[in-house]
C-alpha cells in the first residue's frame, strides 16, 4: 500500500470497520511509514479531543412548542375527498369521452335489418287498410258482381255508385 | 415511524423524544447558534410529521431524519453567509465570526486559548470546515453512524465519503494540534465530557 492509499482505508481502519485483508495491508503499511503513522495518531487524538465539546439540552420550551405547531397543522377531514386527485380526474374525462363516442356512432346496418325496415315501411303504409281490415273483409260477396265499370258517363250521375240496382 | 404514519400520535411524542437531544446537538455543531439549531430542529420534527403519510421504510429513519436535518442546516448556514456578506460591507468582522478566524497556526491558537476554552476552539474549528465535510465528522463523530448511512445523508458515494472524512480529519488534526498536544486537565466538579 502506498501513502495515497491510505486516504481512503485509515478512517475505517481505526474505526475497526476495515476488513482483515485492508486491515493487514495497512498496518504493514503503518509499520514502515513514519507519516502515516503519525497522521493515524493524530487523527485519533482528534477523535478525543471532539469528545470534550459538551452537548446542549433543547430548552424547556422545546417539545410543548412543537407539539403546539403540531395540532395546528391541518387534519385530514371527509373533505379530503374533494381535493384533486390527478388519476381520478383522468380516468374520470376518459369514461366520460369514451361514452360520448360510442353515443355518436352510427347504428349499425346489417342486410336482415335493412329487410325489416323495408317490410315495416311496407306495413305503415297500408295500416289504414290494416286499421279497417275487419270492415272491409264484409264487402268479399261483391267480388262475385264483376269488375266495375270502367269508366262513367258524365250525364249518368243519377246512377247507383255501387254499381246501380241491387 | 409506521405507527405515526398510521395515525398514531403517542408515537410521533415518542420520536421527538428519542431524536431531539442528538437532532439539536447536531443542527448546533452545524450552525452554531442555539436559537437556530432549535427552530432548524422543530422544523425537521414538523416536516416529518407532514410527510408521515408518505414515509416508506426503504430507508432507516435516522438517515431519513438526519438527512432533513442536513439539508435546513447547510441552507442555514448559506443564508446567513450571504447576510453576513452584506453586512461585512459596512461593518468591521465580528470576532465571532467563525471560519476564517479560527487560528491557524500554533502561535494564534495559543492566543486564543488565553480567552477561550477548549471547548469553544474545537467548535471552531470544526465550524471552520467545509460544510459537508463538518456534515460527515458530525455524523460519523458524534452519530455513529456508518459510512453507508452518512453517505446516503449526504447524497455521495462511500469511497467520496470516506474521502471526505480523511480530509475533514486533517485539517482537524492540524487546526487542533496545540490542544492535542496539551491534555485537557480535569477539573473539580466537573463531570465526563460527552
Amino acid at each position: 500500500m502506498k501513502c495515497h492509499e491510505v486516504e481512503n482505508e485509515l478512517i475505517a481502519y481505526l474505526d475497526r470497520r476495515a476488513n482483515s485483508a485492508d486491515r493487514k495491508q495497512l498496518e504493514e503499511h503503518l509499520a514502515t511509514c513514519s507519516a502515516c503513522r503519525l497522521r493515524a495518531e493524530g487523527f485519533r487524538k482528534v477523535w478525543n479531543v471532539l469528545d470534550e465539546v459538551p452537548s446542549i439540552e433543547p430548552s424547556l420550551g422545546f417539545d410543548a412548542r412543537l407539539r403546539q405547531r403540531v395540532a395546528a397543522e391541518p387534519r385530514a377531514r371527509w373533505t379530503g375527498w374533494f381535493v384533486p386527485q390527478p388519476r381520478l380526474a383522468l380516468s374520470m374525462a376518459l369514461l366520460i369521452a369514451l361514452s360520448a363516442w360510442m353515443g355518436n356512432m352510427p347504428p349499425t346496418t346489417s342486410p336482415d335489418n335493412e329487410m325489416g325496415t323495408k317490410q315495416q315501411f311496407e306495413m305503415i303504409k297500408d295500416l289504414p287498410v290494416l286499421e279497417n281490415y275487419d270492415e272491409l273483409s264484409k264487402f268479399d260477396a261483391l267480388s262475385e258482381l264483376g269488375p266495375a265499370p270502367v269508366a262513367v258517363p258524365e250525364q249518368d250521375h243519377s246512377a247507383n255508385p255501387n254499381g246501380g240496382g241491387s | 415511524m409506521l405507527d405515526v404514519k398510521a395515525g398514531d400520535e403517542a408515537s410521533f411524542d415518542l420520536l421527538l423524544r428519542k431524536h431531539r437531544l442528538p437532532l439539536v446537538n447536531f443542527l448546533f455543531r452545524m450552525v452554531r447558534d442555539a436559537a437556530t439549531a432549535e427552530d432548524l430542529a422543530q422544523e425537521v420534527f414538523l416536516r416529518v410529521y407532514r410527510a408521515r403519510k408518505q414515509y416508506s421504510p426503504s430507508a432507516k429513519f435516522t438517515t431519513w431524519l438526519f438527512r432533513i436535518a442536513t439539508n435546513l442546516a447547510l441552507n442555514s448556514v448559506r443564508d446567513n453567509r450571504h447576510r453576513r456578506a452584506d453586512v461585512s460591507i459596512d461593518v468591521k468582522a465580528e470576532e465571532d465570526e467563525a471560519p476564517r478566524e479560527l487560528p491557524a497556526r500554533e502561535m494564534r491558537i495559543d492566543e486564543h486559548m488565553i480567552e477561550r476554552d477548549r471547548s469553544e476552539l474545537i467548535r471552531r474549528a470544526v465550524a471552520a470546515l467545509p460544510e459537508k465535510q463538518r456534515a460527515a465528522v458530525l455524523l460519523h463523530k458524534y452519530e455513529e453512524m456508518d459510512y453507508g448511512e452518512i453517505a446516503k445523508v449526504l447524497e455521495c458515494s462511500e469511497s467520496a465519503l470516506k474521502s471526505l472524512l480523511f480530509r475533514a480529519y486533517e485539517t482537524l488534526r492540524v487546526q487542533l494540534a496545540p490542544l492535542v498536544a496539551q491534555p485537557m486537565a480535569p477539573r473539580a466538579g466537573e463531570g465526563r465530557p460527552v
